[in-house]
């Protein structure tokens, strides 16, 4: 038998676990060495005959939530016990009762990688019975549950905050049926919206929502958030296109108001409890939403200005003279652009300009829209408005400048650590805070500074970066960015929500009527608390 | 060198799921987005560089297709082409158009328009031939320089970088001469929007291939087109005594 000398480079803040299957003990001599320069110094001397690279080991470990937030006290729930997983492996076959401390880690941090949870189970139910009877028997053990979908929220709201049982809907992706008169989908909240897309797609018919993390999120993990996105502009937010949902409620008890009638006036909207309240009142278990036809002509124009007040004539245009074909109304500044440019090496479709939109149409009959796209140009160009630009009615051409927009928030996540804001404010407010961080903040400190977003829904993304996680960055920018919307009376979570990490700050978009009537709301429909803890309300004194 | 000739084609856009007709005689394109052949925007970059660089005059875009080829030319005229040339060819003519006929009608353009260098994509991406550079080449007598990732002039001559399986040939070819554009050529640029104003205002010729004396009959005929077999699903096996099992079955193993 050859003995086989394994050699693992463990670069600080690195967590590498080493696991030889056991039948080969005997012959696997294991060293964990410190550098490169030492495994090449082995390999120099013939102990060892080659290197392998494992990015696994290269991406440092997520803080833990509770030792970053360690204001935050976990609640009074049962601890997950060997009787517990054995009562889920009798309601879920054993493939589905996921218990390996390797295969759970994935499900305990966000995509963000800003929070990890220490949860050590995850159950993947494939219909909503199963979710019933899992939180049924939850409910009863007082064991906390965290429902999660595609976990690519951004504010920390899909995984465990401590130990809690992860339920996850990513099984539970059937489409149930369309009609393909009404243009009404009705499917289970495990369904990635870019498969709903490509599904509908193919029968005429389009999803009315759309984001960056299409590929990953689940429609009912939207519906739980009332995400927003790149076309709230035109088809409206999920509080309107979403008709029905069947909900689970923490008792386990199935609460059916999947109706797919346009129309139904008959008591009140419970629907309503389970679209934005993030899980803490009931897991979304099917869908039923009202999906748009196809548009037969899209059209996509990049643009480049020099302020801030150009973009908003642009939109103030694009309002008027576009009309009812504009389907998306984005900006973004230079830093944003250059995240996803540089750090996804993605082409610049034109020079260099402070500002940039995207504006996208949508319609039935292409030639009027490009007749309507181009006079609307022209004029702005003639004008100074917008110094440049690029149009495009090609699907290629128009997926490399959507992915422009959408690359942003990934292009971010290559600079080190990003403190997210997501605000609503009226529009003429709406870059303003930017030029104020610049001043606050310390340029030795601070990667970037910028911003970008929804500008025709007054919604900004502002994003400041830092190479790591630093307090003292945090301390400038909290509460100030929320004081700033508050006293202008924006939205502190314009479409993220509040999740975990904005708990504290509902009350400066929020009264304390508003707040004490979601507590009892919370207390009437999940006593037990049980249902994604700390997650949106404030934490109770 | 005085003029730069570039083939452009229109094809079905790259992000369109390609649909099969029920009848199977062709792929459905009535209704689909087409766009410029990506090889060609490609080609067309290197050619409004060469122009740049004032190593070329004046750059001529040519498409072969129906009346819709004139709006790839428009595109082609944005990027900075000068002027275009459509050569209009339609229905079940344009349906059997093949490379050989769309070289002799670039050979003769090459000709009439006294050209010095042509460039076209490597390949269309909806028939995949790679045979027009090759082709057109051959018909008026001149080097050719395929699957170009680099081209350098130096005096009267081009070095062109080929990409080949075995990696990179570098050739020295006497103008006038073919070039086929590859992949890493280069990134071509979008068309700003003054370019795509001004591009309304550029000539485009139309001609016929009879008046340029190239006969477009048929030398093919489809016979029918089908949809690729779809991928069958793969099965997870618990452990490698299982595999060797299902191996021996499958008759793959002795």
């Amino acid at each position: 038998m050859i003995s086989l000398r394994v050699a693992i480079i463990q670069t600080e803040g690195c967590h590498c676990e080493i696991r030889k299957p056991a039948n080969m003990l005997r012959h696997i001599q294991i060293h964990t060495i410190a550098s490169r320069k030492a495994a090449v110094d082995l390999i120099q001397n013939g102990l060892v005959r080659g290197i392998s690279q494992s990015l696994q080991c290269r991406r440092p470990e997520v803080e833990l939530t509770s030792v970053r937030y360690p204001g935050v006290r976990r609640g009074n729930y049962a601890q997950l016990s060997d009787r517990h997983v054995q009562h889920f492996r009798s309601i879920l076959p054993k493939e589905r009762v996921i218990t390996e401390t390797e295969d759970v880690a994935g499900y305990n941090v966000d995509w963000l990688r800003m929070v990890r949870g220490v949860s050590q189970i995850v159950l993947k139910p494939k219909i909503t019975e199963e979710v019933s009877a899992i939180l049924e028997y939850c409910n009863a053990e007082n064991l906390a549950v965290c429902p999660q979908g595609g976990n690519t929220g951004l504010v920390g709201g899909s995984v465990p905050v401590f130990d809690e049982v992860i339920i996850s809907t990513s099984l539970m992706n059937s489409i149930v049926s369309l009609d393909e008169l009404s243009g009404i989908l009705v499917c289970q909240a495990g369904c990635i919206l870019e498969n709903l897309e490509s599904y509908l797609s193919e029968r005429g018919f389009m999803m009315p929502l759309d984001l960056g993390a299409k590929g990953t999120c689940q429609i009912g993990g939207n519906v739980s958030t009332n995400a927003g996105g790149i076309r709230l502009i035109r088809y409206g937010s999920l509080q309107g296109s979403v008709l029905g949902i069947e909900a689970v409620k923490a008792d386990g008890e199935v609460i059916d108001c999947l109706s797919s009638l346009k129309k139904d006036n008959t008591g009140y909207h419970l629907k309503h409890l389970f679209i934005g309240s993030e899980g803490t009142l009931g897991i979304v278990t099917k869908v039923s939403i009202q999906c748009p036809p196809s548009p037969k002509a899209v059209n996509v124009a990049f643009l480049g200005l020099d302020s801030f007040d150009d973009i908003l004539r642009t939109f103030t245009e694009a309002r008027s003279g576009l009309g009812e074909i504009l389907s998306s109304c984005e900006m973004m500044d230079l830093l944003s652009l250059d995240a996803a440019t540089s750090n996804l090496k993605l082409q610049r479709p034109i020079g260099e300009f402070p500002f940039y939109m995207l504006i996208e149409t949508s319609g039935s009959n292409g030639t009027h829209d490009e007749e309507k796209l181009t006079k609307f140009l022209e004029t702005l160009m003639a004008n100074g408005v917008v110094r440049d630009g690029t149009v495009a009615s090609e699907p290629s051409r128009i997926k490399l400048m959507w992915n422009l927009r959408e690359g942003i928030t990934g292009g971010l996540l290559h600079d080190g650590y990003v403190y997210k804001y997501d605000i609503s404010l009226p529009h003429n407010s709406f870059y303003a805070i930017i030029p104020e961080l610049r001043t606050l903040l310390p340029a030795d400190k601070v990667g970037r500074i910028c911003g970008y977003g929804h500008v025709g829904d007054g919604n900004l993304h502002l994003n400041i970066t830092t190479p790591k996680f630093d307090p003292d960055v945090l301390k400038i920018i909290e509460p100030f960015v929320f004081e700033w919307t508050s006293k202008l009376k924006g939205s502190v979570s314009a479409e993220h929500g509040i999740g975990f990490k904005k708990t504290q700050y509902i009350h400066f978009s929020k009264s304390q009527s508003s707040l004490n009537l979601m507590v009892n709301i919370k207390k009437l429909m999940d006593p037990k608390g049980i249902l994604n803890p700390y997650k949106v309300l404030p934490a109770q004194h | 060198m005085a003029r730069v000739l570039v083939g452009v084609k229109r094809v079905i856009d790259y992000a369109v799921k390609i649909r099969v007709k029920p009848d199977k005689t062709a792929v459905v394109t009535d209704g689909v987005k087409h766009s410029m052949n990506p090889f060609d925007e490609i080609a067309i970059e290197e050619a409004v560089r060469l122009k740049e660089k004032k190593i070329a005059q004046e750059i001529v875009a040519v498409s072969c297709g129906p009346a819709q080829s004139q709006e790839t030319l428009r595109t082609a005229l944005a990027m900075g082409v000068d002027r275009g040339i459509h050569v209009e060819i339609s229905g079940p003519e344009y349906d059997t158009l093949q490379p050989i006929h769309v070289s002799k009608i670039l050979a003769k353009l090459a000709q009439e328009e006294k050209t010095d260098l042509i460039i076209v994509g490597k390949q269309a991406i909806d028939d995949d031939s790679n045979q027009t550079a090759q082709m057109t080449a051959a018909l008026l007598g001149w080097p050719q320089g395929t699957f170009a990732s680099k081209i350098e002039k130096q005096n009267d001559e081009l070095q062109v970088t080929r990409e080949i399986d075995g990696g990179l040939e570098t050739i020295k070819i006497k103008l006038p001469a073919v070039i086929s554009a590859d992949l890493r050529l280069n990134e071509p640029r979008y068309a700003t929007l003054p370019n795509i104003m001004k591009a309304k205002k550029k000539p485009i010729k139309k001609v016929s291939p009879k008046d340029l004396g190239v006969d477009t009959a048929a030398r093919i005929e489809v016979l029918s087109v089908e949809d690729p077999p779809t991928r069958q699903a793969g099965v997870i096996l618990p452990d490698v005594d299982q595999l060797i099992i299902k191996l021996k079955e499958g008759g793959h193993v002795p």
